[in-house]
C-alpha cells in the first residue's frame, strides 16, 4: 500500500518507527490515580449496597456500607488533589461542567456523592433531619453504580491503547471490582448475620470481575502484551490470585474471623487490579507499535 | 550550504523548484544532499581532480563555449617558450626553487606584442595558446583517474561533467557555490581556479545564474576582506606597502598598479584613502602621508603570528572576536603559545576558552601547563553583540545592508567602535606632546568622529559617510569615477564610494522585492556602484547583444550609444562594443568595447594565470599534506608550496611528502553543524542552541564502527600526532565509505565547535588538527588530515600525552 | 485586539510542506525564544541530527531526522549510494476535533477565535487528562510550572496581526501558515506537482476533514508512511467514541445494581 516510486528503502527488521520512540506520552498520573479508582469503586458501590439493604430492610449492613462509603469518598478528594499539577487550583474542576469529560463529570459525580453520602451519615449519627438523611442515602445510593464505573470511562476515554480499545470492558470491569471490594468490607465489618448479602456480591462480583478481566484482555489481543510482560504482569498476576483466593475463602467462611481475611484478601486483588490496568496504560502508551497496531486495525 | 547558509539555501531551493538541478559535492551527505538531485561522496582533498577531469571532459568533448571563451578569456594567448609544466616536470611548474621552496614566475609570462598586447591565437589552434595548453595539463584528469582517487564512481563522475555542460551556453547557465570545503586545503586557491577555469570555458561568469559564489562565513566576513582585519592589505585590496620596495607613493604605484584596466586608476584611490585618514595634514608636499603607513616585512598572517608568539618574539595578542583556543588549527599549540604571551586582550560576548586557558585548559589537566608559571596578564572586555550598535554587513554578493541598533549594550559591554574610537583618543592624548617623528602617523589622524549619549558612542553613520567619500566641498561622492589623485577627494575605501551618495545612507534602503525589478537594486547597496553582478557586459555578446533573450542581463543600446539593461553595467557607459583601445592606452581605456573583465589588465578572464599565484599558474591535483593514498597523477605527493610549520606541537602524522605508513589509517575531516558557530563563543553558551547538538560527536559509517568497535551513543578517541580528544559516536550512512585505489577507505567527520566552557562542553576538533597552510592566503588544510580511532574515552592527564607519544612512535616518528 | 474586531478571522493553520525542510531547527529555536521556553534536553541521543527526541511540554516544535538507505545490493547503477533523510518539523495538530480540550475538565483548553487549540495557564491545574487524551503525543505537564503546555500557534502573535514565530524564521517555506481552506487547496495541487515530477510517495497528512479528529489545523505533506515520523497513522480524537463509552458504563452500573439486588435475592435478608 505505500507507493514508494523509484526509492525502494530497506524493508526494516524491526517494525517502523521514529527511533523506536513512543507517538503518544506516557500519562503523568502517579500512584494516587489508581488509589483513587479503588476508592471511588468502593464508594460507589457501598452507597449501592447500602441502598438494597435498607430497601431489603437489612438496617446494620445498610449503615455499616454507608459509612464505608462515606471513609471511601472522602479519601477521594484528596487523592485527586494530590496528583494534580497545580494542587491549589483543584476547584477550577467546578468552572464548568463538560458531558465530553469524564473527569468533569467524575468531579460532579463525587461531589454530589460526598455531599449525600455525608449529609445521609451526618444526619443518622447526630440524629437529626431523619428525613434529608434517608434522601441522601437514597440518592447516593442511586449515584453509587455511576461512581463505581465511571472510572472505566476515564481510563477509556484517551489515546492509550489498551484503555481505549477496552472501553467496553473497563467499566464493567470496575464496578466487578467495586462490588467486590464493598461486599468484601462490609462483610467484615458487619456481623455474620446481617452479611451474607454483602459475602454473596463479594464472591460473586469477585468472579464476575476475574471474568471480565479475562474477557477484556481476549478482546484486546495483541494490545493485552503489557498484561503478560514485566510489572504489569506480576500485578495481573497478584489480582488474579487474590481475587481467586479471596473469592474461595468468602464462599466458604463461616465465621467473620474468616470473611474479614476473605475480604482483605478481595481488597488486595482489587487493588492489585487497578494498578495493573493503570500500569498497563503506561506500559502501552509507551510501545509505538501498540498505537500504530489499534489504528491500523481500526481502517483495515 | 543548507548547513552553514541555511537562509541563504533559500533561493537554491527555490531555483530547484523551478527546475535547477542541484548537485552537491561532499564527502558526508549532509542536509544539502538531502534536498539535492543528486549528491556526489568523494574523499577529501580531491576536489581538483574532480573538477579537473569535468575541465579535460569539456575540452575532450568540445563543449565549451566557444565564442565566449575566444573573446573574453585568456584562452588564445600565448604562453612563453620557457614555460614548462607540471607533465614535463614531474609535478612542478617551471620556474621551482627548491630551496626557497617558491616558483620564480617569470618563464609563466603570456607572449606580448611591442605595445604590451597579448599575441592571441584566435583559431585556438597553436600548441602554445593556453587553450592547447589547458588541454595537455588536463590530459590526464580521466573520468578512470577521477574514480581511483576521489572515489567516484564514473558513471556518476560523467553524469554531473554532462549535466554541467548540458545547462550551459547560450541559453542556459550554471552556478557554482562553494565555501570552505574547497579553501582549507594546502591547495584551496587553485580549487577555486579550477572551477573558476570551468566557469570561463562554460561561459558562466558575468551571465545572470552563473558565477562562482564563495558563501563566506561570519556574518561581514566579506566587509572585513574589502575593508581588510588581513596584515597585507588596505581598504579596496589595495596592497600593503612593502618595506624597502614600496619607499614613497611613486614606487609604490609603480611597483603594484597595473597600468591598463582599471587598476591603472590606483593612484586616485590611494591618495583618497590617505586623504579620508589624514585629512588635511595629508598633503601633495608630504607625499599624502604615504610615509604614515606602516610596512610590512614578512608572512604576518595568524599562524606566522602564533610562531612568533611560541618563539618568544610577539609579546602581546589582541582577539577580538575569535576564538583560537578552539577554533585555529592546532588550538593546543595556539594555547600554549599564549602561555608564553606578556599580555593578552580578549574582547568577546562570552568567556570563552581564550581567555580563560590560563585555568582551565585541556594542558592544565595534562600538567604540561601550570597556572602558576603562566606569565601572560589576561584582560577581558566584554563587547557588544551585533544587535547592541549600529554599522553594516557586506555579504557574500557585496551587498551592505545597515543594520539598526536594536537594544543598548548591558553593563561594561561596548561596540568594536566605541572601543577603537576611546582607544585612539586616549592614546593621542598621551601622544599629545610627543615631537618623536614615528608618533605622527598617530597625531596627524583625524579623529573627529561625532559622539552621543552619555557613553560616547561615536556616530557609525559618520563612519560610513567616510568610507564613501566627498569631494573637496565636503559633498558625498556618488561613484569611483570621481575619485581623483591630486587630494581633492577622500574615500576610506574606493570600492564603497557611493554607498552614502547624495548624503543619504543607500546601504539602509530596504525596499521590498515585490517593488522593485527582480534585480532588485533598491535593497541595502552593492559594491562598486551597487552594480549587483560583476563583469556583466559578459552577459552580452562581443558586438553588445544578449547571448539570448532569455539571459539577457546588460546589452548595448544603439540608439542611445550607451550599455543599458537590468544592472547597473559594469563597463564604461559609452564604450563602443568595437572600440579598440590606441596603442599606449592606460588605464580603463586600455580595456577594448569586447573586453570585459575590466578589473584585468587584460580585460580577459584568466585561464592561465601568468603572476599572481605563488602555487602555479594552474591547479595541480596534490595530496594533502596528511594522506594514507600516494598520489595517483604525478611523482610530487603534495604541493611543493605549501607552507609547513614542521616543529614541536606540530608534528605530521608521517613522513613528510610520503603517504601514511598505517598508524593513522583513516581520512578526518572537519566541519560544522547548522546548530552551532564556529568555535561556540556563540552557540555553546546557549542553552537554546546548545540542546539541540549537546555533545561533540564524530560521525562514522556503520563498515568502520564495525571495524573499530564503535557503538552508536558510546564514546571514541581519535588520535593524530597532535593530540588525542573523545566524542560520542554517530553512526551513520550519510559518511559512505569509498573505493580508492582498489582498496575501501574510511572518512571520520568531527565538527569543530566544541571546547571546555559554556553550557555544552568537548573536547575541540581542531587539538587534532596541524598547522599546514595554502601558500597564497595562508589558510589552514583543516578540511583533510589522517588519523586513528578507537573505542572509548580518551585517557586523562599525563596518560593522554603518554598515549599520543605511544601513537607517533609506532608510525616511526619521534617528537 | 485590533485584528479580531476588525475582521472575523478565518481558521488559520500551519501547512508543512517536509520535502521543503532542511533540518535547520530554526522554528524549534524561534518558538522556544518567543515563548520564552526552556531547553531540557542536554543529551546526546545518537539518534540522527535529532536531540530534542520528541514534542514535550516545553518542545512545541519538534524536527524529526530520519535516515534511510536503499538496498545496498541494488544501489550503485548510476554511482549513487542512495541515501534518503527525510525531515519533518512536528507540531500540535490543532484538531478540528480535539480530544485533549474535550477531556479538559476545567475549561483551560479552548478554541480560539482563529479556530486554534490553546491552554490558558491561568485556569490548567494540571489534572494530565489531555496529556493522555491526545492521539499525537503532543501535549505534555511541564514540570516548573505544573500545568500543560503545547503550541499555541503563537494566540498572542496572532492577536497582534503577526504570524507564528517558526513559520517566520522557516527560510524556505517549509512552514507555512495561513488561512487553513487555502492552505488545504494549495497543499493538493503540491501533492499534484510532486506525482507529476514523479515523486509518489508524496502524500498529505492530516488534510482530510474525514478522518478520526475531523482534519488537522496543522498538516503535512510526508513522503512515507507517518508512522516514520513517529506520526500515528490513522489518528482519532477518542472523545469520538465517548458515546459507547458511557453506553457501556450505563450497562456496566445496570450490572452493579443487578448484582447488589442478587446478592440480597431470595431467602434471608
Ligand atoms: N550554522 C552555521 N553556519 C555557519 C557557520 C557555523 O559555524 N555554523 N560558520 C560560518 C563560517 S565562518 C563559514 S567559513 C561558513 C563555512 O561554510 P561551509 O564551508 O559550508 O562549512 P563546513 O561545514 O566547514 O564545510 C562544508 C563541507 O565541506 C565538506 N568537506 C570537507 N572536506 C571536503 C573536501 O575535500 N571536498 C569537498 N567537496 N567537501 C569537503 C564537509 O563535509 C562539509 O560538509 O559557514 C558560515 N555559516
Ligand atoms: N578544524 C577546523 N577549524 C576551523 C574551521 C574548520 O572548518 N575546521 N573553520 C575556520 C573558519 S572558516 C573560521 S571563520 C574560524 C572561526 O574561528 P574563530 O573566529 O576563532 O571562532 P568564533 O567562534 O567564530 O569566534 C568569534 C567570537 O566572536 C565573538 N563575537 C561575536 N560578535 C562579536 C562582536 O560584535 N564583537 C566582539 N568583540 N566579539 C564578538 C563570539 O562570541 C565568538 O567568541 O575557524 C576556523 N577553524
Ligand atoms: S545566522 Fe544569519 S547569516 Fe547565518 S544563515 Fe542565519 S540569517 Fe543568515
Ligand atoms: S494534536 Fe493533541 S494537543 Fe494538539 S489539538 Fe490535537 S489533541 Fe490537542
Ligand atoms: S492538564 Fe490542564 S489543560 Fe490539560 S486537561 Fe487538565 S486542566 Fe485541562
Ligand atoms: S506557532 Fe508559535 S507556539 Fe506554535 S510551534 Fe510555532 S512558534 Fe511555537
Ligand atoms: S525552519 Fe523550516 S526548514 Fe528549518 S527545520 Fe524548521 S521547517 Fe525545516
Ligand atoms: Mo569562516
Amino acid at each position: 500500500m505505500t507507493p514508494r516510486g523509484e526509492v525502494r528503502m530497506v524493508p526494516d527488521a524491526a517494525p517502523v518507527s521514529y527511533h523506536g520512540r513512543p507517538i503518544l506520552k506516557q500519562p503523568v498520573w502517579r500512584r494516587e490515580v489508581p488509589l483513587y479508582l479503588f476508592a471511588s469503586g468502593l464508594s460507589g458501590a457501598s452507597a449501592a449496597l447500602s441502598l438494597g439493604a435498607r430497601v431489603r430492610g437489612n438496617q446494620v449492613l445498610a449503615r455499616r456500607s454507608l459509612r464505608v462509603a462515606l471513609a471511601a469518598i472522602s479519601a477521594s478528594p484528596p487523592l485527586l488533589i494530590a496528583d494534580l499539577g497545580r494542587p491549589e487550583r483543584f476547584h477550577h474542576m467546578l468552572r464548568v461542567f463538560k458531558p465530553t469529560s469524564p473527569m468533569s463529570v467524575g468531579t460532579w459525580l463525587l461531589a454530589a456523592s460526598g455531599v449525600t453520602t455525608g449529609a445521609a451519615v451526618g444526619c443518622e449519627v447526630l440524629g437529626i433531619l431523619p428525613r434529608t438523611g434517608r434522601s441522601g442515602a437514597v440518592v447516593a445510593g442511586v449515584l453509587g453504580p455511576a461512581l463505581a464505573t465511571y472510572t472505566g470511562v476515564l481510563l477509556a476515554d484517551t489515546a492509550v491503547p489498551v484503555w481505549h480499545e477496552a472501553r467496553s470492558d473497563l467499566p464493567l470491569a470496575f464496578a466487578a471490582g467495586a462490588a467486590m471490594s464493598a461486599g468484601a468490607v462490609a462483610s467484615a465489618v458487619t456481623p455474620m448475620r446481617r452479611s451474607r448479602p454483602a459475602r454473596r456480591l463479594a464472591a460473586g462480583a469477585a468472579v464476575a470481575e476475574l471474568l471480565a478481566m479475562r474477557r477484556m484482555r481476549t478482546r484486546l489481543g495483541d494490545l493485552a502484551r503489557p498484561y503478560a510482560n514485566g510489572d504489569t504482569a506480576e500485578l495481573t498476576l497478584a489480582a488474579e490470585v487474590l481475587t481467586a483466593t479471596g473469592a474461595a475463602l468468602m464462599a466458604l467462611s463461616r465465621h467473620r474471623s474468616t470473611a474479614t481475611v476473605a475480604a482483605a484478601t478481595l481488597l488486595g486483588g482489587a487493588l492489585c487490579q487497578r494498578f495493573a490496568v493503570f500500569s498497563a496504560g503506561f506500559d502501552s502508551a509507551r510501545d509505538p507499535q501498540a498505537t500504530i497496531a489499534m489504528q491500523r486495525r481500526r481502517s483495515a | 550550504m543548507a548547513e552553514c547558509h541555511p537562509v541563504g539555501f533559500q533561493w537554491v531551493m527555490e531555483a530547484k523548484e523551478r527546475g535547477a538541478v542541484v548537485i552537491h559535492v561532499d564527502p558526508r551527505f549532509t542536509r544539502t544532499s538531502a534536498v539535492a538531485d543528486i549528491h556526489v561522496p568523494i574523499r577529501a582533498g580531491t576536489d581538483i581532480v574532480f573538477l579537473g577531469g569535468i575541465v579535460r571532459h569539456i575540452l575532450e568533448t568540445e563543449r565549451y563555449f566557444q565564442d565566449y571563451v575566444v573573446a573574453y578569456t585568456n584562452a588564445a594567448a600565448m604562453v612563453s617558450e620557457d614555460f614548462r609544466d607540471t607533465e614535463d616536470l614531474d609535478g612542478l611548474f617551471s620556474g621551482w626553487d627548491e630551496e626557497a621552496r617558491t616558483y620564480d614566475q617569470s618563464s609563466w609570462r603570456l607572449d606580448r606584442d611591442g605595445d604590451g598586447r597579448l599575441v592571441l591565437d584566435p583559431s585556438l589552434q597553436h600548441p602554445r595558446c593556453v587553450l592547447q595548453v589547458l588541454r595537455r595539463h588536463f590530459a590526464r584528469y580521466t573520468p578512470e583517474v577521477v574514480e581511483d582517487a576521489c572515489g567516484v564512481p564514473r558513471a556518476l563522475f560523467l553524469r554531473v561533467a554532462d549535466a554541467l555542460c548540458d545547462n550551459s551556453g547560450r541559453e542556459r547557465t550554471s552556478a557554482f557555490c562553494y565555501a570552505v570545503g574547497w579553501t582549507q586545503h594546502s591547495t584551496g586557491v587553485q580549487y577555486i581556479r579550477t572551477a573558476a577555469i570551468i566557469q570561463q570555458l562554460l561561459g558562466n561568469i558575468g551571465r545572470p545564474g552563473g558565477g562562482i559564489m564563495a558563501l563566506r562565513g561570519h556574518a561581514s566576513i566579506q566587509g572585513s576582506t574589502d575593508i581588510p582585519t588581513l596584515f597585507n592589505l588596505l581598504p579596496g585590496y589595495l596592497p600593503m606597502p612593502r618595506a624597502g620596495a614600496d619607499a614613497d607613493l611613486d614606487s609604490y604605484i609603480t611597483n603594484n598598479a597595473t597600468p591598463t584596466g582599471q587598476w591603472g586608476n590606483m593612484r586616485s584611490y590611494v591618495v583618497s584613502l590617505l586623504r579620508a585618514w589624514w585629512g588635511d595634514a595629508a598633503t601633495a608636499d608630504n607625499d599624502f602621508c604615504f610615509g604614515h603607513l606602516p610596512r610590512i616585512d614578512d608572512d604576518h598572517s595568524t599562524y606566522a603570528t602564533t610562531m612568533g608568539m611560541l618563539d618568544g618574539e610577539v609579546k602581546g595578542f589582541l582577539v577580538v572576536g575569535e576564538n583560537p583556543a578552539v577554533g585555529s588549527a592546532n588550538g593546543r599549540m595556539h594555547r600554549l603559545a599564549m602561555a608564553n604571551l606578556d599580555w593578552l586582550v580578549v574582547r568577546d560576548l562570552a568567556m570563552i576558552e581564550t581567555a580563560t586557558f590560563w585555568k582551565d585548559s585541556p594542558e592544565i589537566e595534562t600538567g604540561e601547563l601550570r597556572t602558576e608559571d603562566i606569565a601572560t596578564e589576561v584582560f577581558f572586555l566584554p563587547a557588544a553583540a551585533h544587535t547592541e550598535k549600529d554599522g553594516s554587513f557586506t555579504n557574500t554578493q557585496r551587498l551592505l545592508q545597515w543594520r539598526h541598533k536594536a537594544t543598548e549594550p548591558v553593563g561594561d559591554c561596548r561596540s568594536e567602535l566605541w572601543f577603537y574610537h576611546h582607544l585612539g583618543r586616549i592614546i593621542r592624548e598621551k601622544l599629545r606632546d610627543s615631537s618623536l617623528p614615528r608618533d605622527r602617523a598617530v597625531l596627524d589622524l583625524r579623529w573627529d568622529h561625532p559622539e552621543s549619549g552619555p557613553r560616547r558612542e561615536p556616530d557609525a553613520e559618520a563612519v560610513l559617510r567616510e568610507v564613501s567619500g566627498w569631494d573637496a566641498a565636503g559633498a558625498q561622492l556618488s561613484s569611483f569615477d570621481e575619485l581623483r589623485d591630486d587630494g581633492s577627494t577622500a574615500c576610506g575605501c574606493w570600492i564603497y564610494c557611493g554607498c552614502f551618495a547624495g548624503g543619504v545612507n543607500q546601504t539602509a534602503r530596504r525596499t521590498p522585492g515585490s517593488s522593485q525589478s527582480w534585480v532588485a537594486p533598491e535593497w541595502g547597496w552593492a559594491w562598486p556602484a551597487n552594480r549587483r553582478m560583476l563583469y556583466n557586459r559578459a552577459s552580452a555578446d562581443p558586438q553588445g547583444q544578449p547571448w539570448s533573450q532569455r539571459k539577457a542581463y546588460v546589452w548595448w543600446d544603439a540608439t542611445t550609444g550607451t550599455w543599458t539593461g537590468h544592472d547597473v553595467p559594469d563597463f564604461a557607459r559609452g564604450k563602443l562594443p568595437d572600440y579598440v583601445a590606441p596603442a599606449g592606452a592606460r588605464g580603463p581605456e586600455a580595456i577594448g568595447g569586447a573586453e570585459p573583465f575590466v578589473m584585468q589588465g587584460d580585460g580577459r578572464a584568466q585561464l592561465f594565470v601568468a603572476s599572481g599565484l605563488v602555487d602555479g599558474p594552474l591547479p595541480v591535483h596534490y595530496e594533502a599534506d596528511e594522506s594514507p593514498f600516494a598520489n595517483a597523477l604525478y611523482p610530487r605527493q603534495s604541493s611543493p608550496a605549501r607552507q609547513t610549520f614542521r616543529r614541536r606541537h606540530n608534528e605530521p602524522n608521517q613522513a613528510p611528502d610520503e603517504p601514511d605508513g598505517g598508524a593513522f589509517p583513516y581520512v578526518v575531516t572537519t566541519y560544522r553543524l547548522t546548530e552551532h558557530h564556529t568555535a561556540g563563543g556563540m552557540s555553546r553558551f546557549l542553552r537554546r542552541l546548545s540542546e539541540l547538538q549537546p555533545e561533540m560527536f564524530c560521525e562514522v559509517s556503520p563498515a568502520l564502527a564495525a571495524e573499530r568497535g564503535l557503538h552508536n551513543g558510546g564514546w571514541a578517541t581519535i588520535v593524530t600526532a597532535r593530540s588525542a580528544i573523545e566524542a560520542r559516536v554517530l553512526v551513520t550512512d550519510r559518511i559512505p565509505p569509498l573505493r580508492v585505489q582498489g582498496r575501501i577507505m574510511h572518512q571520520v567527520g568531527l565538527p569543530y565547535h566544541w571546547g571546555g566552557r559554556g553550557v555544552s562542553t568537548g573536547d575541540a576538533a581542531n587539538d587534532l588538527v596541524g598547522v599546514v597552510l595554502d601558500p597564497n592566503v595562508h589558510i589552514q588544510e583543516s578540511k583533510t588530515a589522517t588519523c586513528d580511532i578507537r573505542p572509548g574515552r580518551r585517557p586523562r592527564g599525563t596518560a593522554l600525552t603518554a598515549m599520543v607519544d605511544e601513537h607517533r612512535r609506532s608510525q616511526g616518528m619521534r617528537r | 485586539m485590533s485584528a479580531i474586531e476588525s475582521r472575523a478571522p478565518s481558521r488559520v493553520g500551519f501547512f508543512t510542506d517536509t520535502t521543503l525542510c532542511i533540518g535547520c531547527k530554526a522554528c524549534e529555536v524561534a518558538c522556544k525564544e518567543w515563548n520564552e521556553l526552556p531547553a531540557t534536553d542536554m543529551e546526546f541521543t545518537a539518534t540522527s541530527y535529532d536531540n530534542t527526541a520528541a514534542l514535550g511540554a516545553t518542545t512545541w516544535r519538534h524536527v524529526a531526522f530520519i535516515e534511510q538507505r536503499r538496498d545496498p545490493t541494488t544501489a550503485g547503477a548510476d554511482g549513487t549510494h542512495g541515501m534518503r533523510w527525510l525531515m519533518s518539523s512536528d507540531v500540535c495538530k490543532h484538531c478540528s476535533n480535539a480530544a485533549c480540550l474535550d477531556v479538559c475538565p476545567t475549561g483551560a483548553l479552548f478554541r480560539t477565535e482563529f479556530g486554534t487549540v490553546v491552554v490558558q495557564q491561568d485556569i490548567c491545574n494540571g489534572c494530565g487528562y489531555c496529556v493522555s487524551a491526545c492521539p499525537f503525543g503532543v501535549i505534555d505537564r511541564r514540570l516548573d510550572t505544573g500545568t500543560a503546555a503545547k503550541c499555541t500557534m503563537c494566540y498572542d502573535r496572532l492577536r497582534a496581526d503577526a504570524q507564528p514565530a517558526c513559520a517566520t524564521a522557516c527560510p524556505t517555506r517549509s512552514i507555512q501558515f495561513g488561512p487553513l481552506d487555502e492552505l488545504r487547496r494549495h497543499a493538493a495541487e503540491r501533492v499534484e506537482q510532486l506525482h507529476g515530477r514523479g515523486v509518489s510517495e508524496a502524500r498529505l497528512y492530516g488534510a482530510d476533514e474525514d478522518d478520526g479528529i475531523g482534519g488537522a489545523g496543522a498538516f503535512f505533506l510526508l513522503l512515507d508512511e507517518p508512522e516514520v515520523y513517529g506520526l500515528p497513522p490513522d489518528p482519532a480524537a477518542t472523545t469520538r467514541d465517548l458515546g459507547a463509552m458511557w453506553k457501556a458504563a450505563a450497562l456496566a452500573a445496570g450490572a452493579l445494581v443487578a448484582g447488589v439486588a442478587a446478592a440480597f435475592a431470595g431467602g434471608r435478608r
